[in-house]
């Protein structure tokens, strides 16, 4: 129990239920990548009939109907798109939240709400509110005379609008979140030392609490992404037809894909995450030792 | 979250940091030292705004939206306003007539209120227990954040590819039936590994524990080192030192943790699709499925009645605990 005594043996059993939770979360994940590079005559499951990236190869062709790399592109645009406004709009709102204003509970608790209020409902309410708009948006234009129009549209469901506001509704709490824990423990002292200085507020922001947080901001950036490239269960209902994300086409293919390809695609994906992961990490560590040798 | 408090009780006391001498020209009249004033409360109003308008418009509009339309007639071409109950009578019909044997809707409830137990239950032991080493056992800062880590990065990861990724290993040629079967403990493969009701309590294991670990360690790194000495300077043991000072004092994150699992669990379709073969029922999946014939206003229907037991769900748990003052 104790802190600076030695090694008690009730250290070595959670050593290794540590050890196995984490071979427990690491193994099967480890068990597709190395199986996306089984040999063309190889299964889904051990063993390995050889070692080829003939899996990757044919992922590369496409997959049957299913445009794979068309979604890939979308997730990763969106990916990219939901990133940079959960930083802004994270960003923005912790200032807000700092400062107080009226209301305030109201927006952290529907924060908190959406976070917690299952993806399908919210996705089922999102899809619902573009048919409605859709039907509304017809029934103006026709209204107002614009027939062509009316007959030409679609729908204003899209990656980029509902896609997109479904994504923010589960990255910005995170975001929120986050912003809260640098807020609670920031030193306003070094803004008060910069605007005794005379720095206007942009100033103070941009050369003094910028740097600071600019660590924590790289979370933000990096929960934004990587929630937004694996988002399934939101967006299911909340896009256009054949509008599909990446995480969808892939739950859809688990039914249907019988070969390696789909661990291919598994390995793709997530050497993706991974690499995110590791320059969030980097530029984490980079930005810290900036600060350290600052001061 | 202390001073998102103070701000909030004495009203945008940033407001009057403009008014400091150092901030506001001698020669500014008081004309203009009120429309400073002015501009000055009206920032956080604008800074939250993008923020507060997703919300609005993505979350709150849709769910305002769900409740109305579930409200609706339909048929098979088209949804039709209306206030009408005749989706509910339909998701919950036969359950009174029928008792005591369970009608559809209770019978999914008790499925998905199964998996909510087993899931819970397993990733707060498992949670709890990952936390508690990281905390209390490791010792050096870097140390804890590296293993901190290591327990995270999965989470940025794809959960469907995280929940594929058990097929080699379940399968009926997979690695554990091939291993009992050359080791001769088996002579036929085990079934009921993958695509079942195991499979699918693994799976959210495996997603969701991080969500028990996360809120856990953050409460038990505040827990004072004293506390502990003191709990065994008066003589407890390690499991009453435990039990006593440690689990009471994790309180608000196994609350905030176990939110996080019960709520993803209700509401969860992709997980107990994948996993359990498409096979297995649960409130998710069944407005899915109602989604993709469009009856939009039993689909909303059903998601009303789902949204209703999640808030009772957490309502129940919010007891235990101020969330806010967590963070």
């Amino acid at each position: 129990m104790s802190v600076r005594e030695g090694r008690t043996p009730t250290f070595y059993v959670l050593a290794t239920v540590f050890g196995l939770f984490a071979l427990f979360l690491y193994g099967p994940m480890l068990a597709i990548i190395v199986l996306s590079f089984q040999g063309p005559t190889g299964g889904l499951t051990f063993p390995m009939h050889g070692v080829s990236t003939h899996w990757f190869v044919s992922l590369w062709g496409g997959l049957g109907v299913v445009d794979i790399w068309a979604a890939f592109g979308r997730s990763l645009r969106l990916g990219l798109a939901v990133m940079i406004l959960t930083v802004v709009i994270s960003l923005l709102a912790g200032y807000a939240f700092r400062r107080g204003f009226r209301g305030a509970s109201l927006v952290f608790y529907t924060a908190v709400a959406s976070l917690i209020v299952p993806s399908i409902i919210v996705s089922l309410g999102i899809g619902v509110q573009f048919r409605l708009l859709d039907t509304a948006i017809k029934w103006t234009a026709e209204a107002l005379g614009f027939a062509l129009f009316a007959a030409s549209f679609a729908t204003s469901a899209g990656t980029f609008t509902s896609g997109l506001g479904a994504h923010l509704t589960w990255t910005l709490p995170f975001g929120l979140l986050i912003m809260f824990a640098v807020f609670n423990r920031f030193d306003p002292r070094y803004e008060e030392a910069a605007r005794d200085l005379g720095a206007t507020p942009w100033q103070t922001f941009r050369h003094v609490v910028l740097p600071l947080i600019a660590p924590s901001l790289v979370g933000i950036a990096l929960f934004g992404f990587t929630l937004s490239w694996d988002e399934a269960a939101r967006s299911s209902q909340a896009l256009g037809s054949d509008q599909n994300t990446l995480p969808l086409e892939l739950t859809g293919l688990t039914t249907t894909v019988t070969n390696p390809e789909i661990y291919a695609l598994g390995t793709v994906t997530t050497t993706v995450s991974f690499a995110v992961i590791l320059v969030s990490l980097l530029l984490f560590r980079t930005l810290r030792r900036r600060q350290a040798r600052g001061r | 979250m202390e001073r998102v408090h103070r701000g909030l009780s004495d009203g945008g006391a940033g407001g009057t940091v403009l008014l400091q001498p150092s901030a506001v020209p001698a020669t500014t009249g008081a004309g203009a030292r009120l429309r400073r004033l002015a501009l000055g409360a009206a920032v956080p109003y604008w800074q939250a705004a993008p923020l507060a308008l997703v919300f609005a418009f993505f979350f709150v509009l849709p769910l305002v939206v769900t409740v109305v339309v579930s409200l609706w007639r339909y048929n098979e071409y088209s949804i039709t306003p209306a206030l009408v109950g005749d989706n509910y009578a339909s998701v919950f019909f036969g359950c009174l007539a029928e008792l005591p044997s369970l009608c559809l809707t209770f019978k999914t409830y008790l499925s998905t209120l199964k998996f909510c137990v087993l899931a819970w239950a397993l990733t707060l032991l498992l949670g709890f227990t990952v936390a508690y080493f990281l905390a209390f056992h490791v010792r050096s800062l870097t140390g804890q954040m590296t293993l901190f880590l290591v327990c995270t990065i999965p989470f940025w990861t794809s959960n469907v590819i995280r929940m594929i990724s058990w097929v080699p290993l379940l399968g009926r040629n997979g690695l554990v039936n091939s291993i009992l079967i050359s080791a001769g403990l088996r002579r036929e493969p085990l079934t009921w590994l993958l695509f079942s009701d195991f499979a699918v309590v693994l799976a959210f294991v495996h997603l969701y524990t991080m969500f028990m670990i996360v809120p856990i360690f953050n409460s038990m790194s505040r827990i004072d080192r004293a506390l502990l000495e003191a709990a065994r300077d008066a003589g407890a043991s390690g499991w009453q030192a435990l039990w006593n000072v440690v689990v009471p004092l994790s309180k608000p994150g196994i609350v905030i943790g176990s939110i996080f699992v019960v709520t993803m669990v209700m509401g969860d379709y992709v997980t107990i699709g994948v996993m359990g073969g498409q096979q297995i029922a649960s409130v998710g999946k069944v407005i899915q499925v109602q989604l993709s014939y469009l009856q939009f206003p039993l689909a909303a229907a059903n998601a009303v009645v789902l949204l209703a037991a999640v808030l009772m769900v957490i309502a129940a748990m919010t007891r235990l605990v101020d969330v806010r003052r967590e963070l």
